[in-house]
């Protein structure tokens, strides 16, 4: 019962006259309910795959299976109805908003072009969304620049589950977050996906934030797909060399107790 | 150590601003070490940095001193070089590499174009960028994220400075670029006996490498103090708290494992 | 309103207010402040100004009051100049919001239109156009406006092109939002500030072509315009300079005033900006 089905993704780019693979061959499943982990540096092709599978970005080849249909196949009105069950959180806190957004209307947004809730209705649903994420209700009129960066994502947040979607990709959505707001935020999205039984295609280059929130983690480099597994066994016993590079590259707390031995807690 | 700085009482507000960025901030910064600053959004780190480098807007408002040793603050780009964040709006779109990294040895060290551009090459090579006299030739657009910030390192030490400040000079990196940069900051600043001031929101990254480290929040300076003491016994409850929420591979996980 | 009260907190925003709102009453209230026809005759010709307190700036050749055509000629200047500025920024805003939506084809050719309008110069494209067709306010309108939509048109592609790839319209798409939604509510709104910025230029300057016109005896004969009072004044500018120096200071009081907005505009849509 595999909710999201990628199989054999391609896409190129023409960049000055030449060819760029930024996608080849690319396949791997996500479960309901569950969150995948995809893990790259920069130009593995990660946020291009997060792209195509929202729909930004035509791929060049392969198919996207989601919730059984053919998801590459819709266009138009169909597609715009179905994307209520796939939504998406963005890196850039502040440019994923229209700067003359009000927070009210960030939500009211999706709630009217799904119908989700009768026009009374809203501003109630509303303010049940913005205290799911932990905000306060009356943020709705707030201008959404007067509100902090880590209020922002939680909008974001309740933003992308307005509509009940089945999955949410989420790219590099706490990169820009405070440390200690981070932790936070991953928190609530693992209660949300509890409650509402919602599967997460993750996005990061920052494994030690995919090991928190990943059932499973897939590794990209150069495009394609080169390790997948469970989350722990990726990062414990990783196998290639861009998982292996990128075990190693995650800042890890160095404290030397007092007598002068160095050791991580 | 020797001292390189003295800040005493330090207050710094922006024009059109009710509050300050920095609030009476007092630090001594050694010569020839290593200093991370740290801190969130809003902590005045940016301000820190840019109030030594003598990079503020006009008409910002400024209180208490900084003392230098010597006597006169360190120059721009001679004794003192600067790593912004963002490489791609750090390096001017429409000049090549070569020119850039060159400017600075021009000016300051008096070089002819021909011996400027002979140093940049140099330069690029140290900060282990591949092809170096083909990169002499191209433009910023170019190269990628992490090549960028290694050119605007070489542009910063061109003209030999005594110190660089680094403003979250990695943060717009992935965490493999990160990681190769700091490792080249740390060995840069080793061979020429620099002093390294690198602002960062990552305590763990600082903890790899900075000798001192001083913490910030809301503008005001939390604690300082050799990393290895301040790491092991923080004293203020803050420092605490950004240890605590400070997420690596070891940090037990939010979700339980699946099955398969 | 925000706006509004913004442009009164800079001074050159608040004296080019002043100013334009002060020529705007002038222009409405003409013929209250200047009852009957200004072209008609009043009194004996050349009457020197500041002589007789019933002509305060003096009569010209035939007799006509001077400060009454400067009075009536406020209205032409402003309707002219705001007309041709409004008809450029509607044509300019189309064809730009069209050419970004588009890409493509659509978007070459209109540019290759909009690279024709701009090369001519807008001056004698206005006159050619004044001069075949035939003088009437109107004309004089679309004359103008002819050369001044290509900046606009230009200036509202490229932030469309820039806009197009933020993650908020990214973001609008993922939700669901139509097409039509996305252009009007999320696009347009953001792509017309520095657009408005350039439409205070653009009145100035068609208040100047719409003058330039007049002086040449290409703008609308019944009706009296600061223009082609400089171009009567000509044949005297030696003994009775005057005929042509108030108008003219009229027309460069106008012209600085909307300068002045614009920078009051400008500065209120950059500190917007610089505030989020």
């Amino acid at each position: 019962m595999t909710l999201l089905e990628i199989n054999n993704l391609s896409k190129h780019f023409r960049s000055g006259g030449r060819d760029v693979t930024a996608l080849d061959g690319v396949s791997l499943t996500l479960d309901p309910g569950q969150t995948l982990g995809l893990a790259g540096a920069s130009g593995s092709g990660k946020s291009t795959l997060a792209r195509i599978v929202m729909r930004l970005l035509p791929s060049d080849g392969g198919s996207i299976r989601f919730a059984g249909e053919d998801w590459l196949a819709l266009s138009g009105k169909d597609l715009r109805r179905r994307r209520a069950k796939i939504q998406m959180v963005f890196q850039d806190v502040l440019g994923a908003f229209n700067p003359r957004a009000t927070v009210g209307s960030v939500l009211d947004d999706p709630l009217r072009i799904h119908e989700i809730v009768p026009k009374s209705d809203r501003p109630r649903k509303i303010a049940e969304l913005l205290d799911r994420v932990g905000l306060q209700a009356n943020l709705a009129d707030r201008s959404i620049r007067d509100v902090s960066g880590g209020q922002r994502q939680r909008i974001a947040i309740a933003r992308a589950i307005a509509t009940d979607p089945a999955l949410i990709v989420l790219d590099e959505a706490v990169s820009a977050l405070d440390v200690s707001i981070r932790g936070k935020v991953l928190e609530l999205l693992v209660e949300l996906q509890r409650e509402r039984d919602i599967a997460y295609l993750f996005v990061s280059h920052d494994l030690a934030v995919l090991r928190a929130v990943s059932h499973r983690i897939t590794v990209m480099d150069g495009g394609r797909l080169v390790e997948t597994g469970p989350a722990r066994q990726v990062i414990g016993n990783p196998q290639s060399t861009a998982a292996r590079a990128l075990v190693s590259a995650v800042p890890r707390l160095r404290i030397q107790t007092p007598q002068g031995h160095s050791h991580e807690p | 150590m020797s001292t390189l700085c003295q800040i005493r009482d330090l207050s710094v507000t922006y024009r059109d601003q009710p509050n300050p960025a920095l609030a009476h901030v007092t630090l001594d910064i050694e010569a020839g070490g290593r200093l991370a600053i740290i801190g969130e959004s809003g902590s005045g780190k940016s301000t820190l940095a840019r109030t030594l480098a003598g990079l503020l807007p006009p008409r910002t408002h400024l209180t208490g001193e900084i003392q230098w040793t010597g006597g006169t603050p360190p120059r721009p780009g001679r004794d003192l070089g600067f790593v912004f964040q963002d490489p791609s709006s750090s390096l001017n779109p429409v000049l090549t590499i070569g020119e850039q990294v060159a400017e600075g040895a021009r000016q300051h060290l008096d070089l002819g174009w021909k011996q400027a551009l002979e140093r940049a090459q140099d330069m690029l090579e140290r900060v282990r960028i591949a092809q170096a006299d083909r990169v002499l030739r191209a433009y910023p657009h170019q190269l990628s994220g992490g090549q960028r910030q290694r050119v605007a390192i070489a542009a910063a030490l061109a003209a030999k400075p005594k110190i660089l400040i680094a403003d979250e000079a990695t943060s717009a990196l992935d965490v493999v670029v990160q990681a190769e940069i700091v490792a080249l900051l740390d060995d840069l600043v080793r061979d020429a006996q620099m002093t390294l001031i690198f602002i960062t929101h990552d305590i763990a990254l600082a903890s790899g490498f900075a000798d001192r480290v001083a913490i910030f929040k809301d503008g005001r300076l939390v604690e300082a103090g050799p990393t290895a003491s301040l790491l092991a016994a923080p004293a203020q409850g803050y420092t605490r708290t950004l240890l605590q929420s400070h997420l690596d591979l070891t940090s037990p996980p939010l979700v339980e494992e699946a099955a398969t | 309103m925000r706006l509004v009260r913004n442009l009164i907190g800079s001074p050159e925003g608040a004296i080019g207010l002043g100013i334009l709102v002060l020529l705007a009453l002038v222009a409405i209230f003409a013929p209250v402040l200047s009852p009957g026809d200004p072209l008609s005759i009043a009194a004996r010709p050349l009457l020197a100004p500041f002589t007789d307190p019933s002509f305060p700036l003096g009569t010209d050749r035939l007799g006509r009051d001077v400060l009454a055509g400067i009075i009536h000629g406020t209205r032409t200047s402003l309707a002219v100049g705001i007309a041709a500025a409004l008809a450029a920024l509607a044509i300019g805003l189309c064809v730009g919001l069209t050419a970004g939506f588009a890409g493509g084809l659509v978007d070459e050719a209109l540019m290759r239109v909009v690279d024709a309008f701009q090369i001519v110069p807008s001056f004698l494209l206005a006159l050619a156009f004044v001069s075949v067709i035939g003088a009437s306010v109107p004309v004089v309108v679309i004359a103008i406006a002819l050369g001044a939509w290509a900046d606009p048109a230009r200036l509202t592609r490229a932030q469309v092109l820039s806009i197009r790839e933020r993650d908020y319209v990214a973001s609008a798409r993922v939700i669901g939002m139509h097409p039509a939604e996305i252009a009007l509510r999320e696009i347009l709104p953001n792509a017309l500030p520095p657009v408005l910025a350039l439409s205070a230029i653009i009145v100035a300057a068609a208040i100047l072509t719409e003058a330039a016109l007049s002086f040449l005896g290409l703008g609308d004969p019944n009706v009296v315009t600061w223009g082609s009072m400089i171009a009567e004044g000509r044949n005297v500018l030696r003994s009775s300079p005057s005929l042509s120096i108030f108008p003219g200071i009229a027309l460069v009081v106008t012209v600085v005033a909307v300068y002045l907005f614009s920078e009051g505009l400008t500065k209120t849509i950059g500190r917007g900006r610089l505030a989020a």
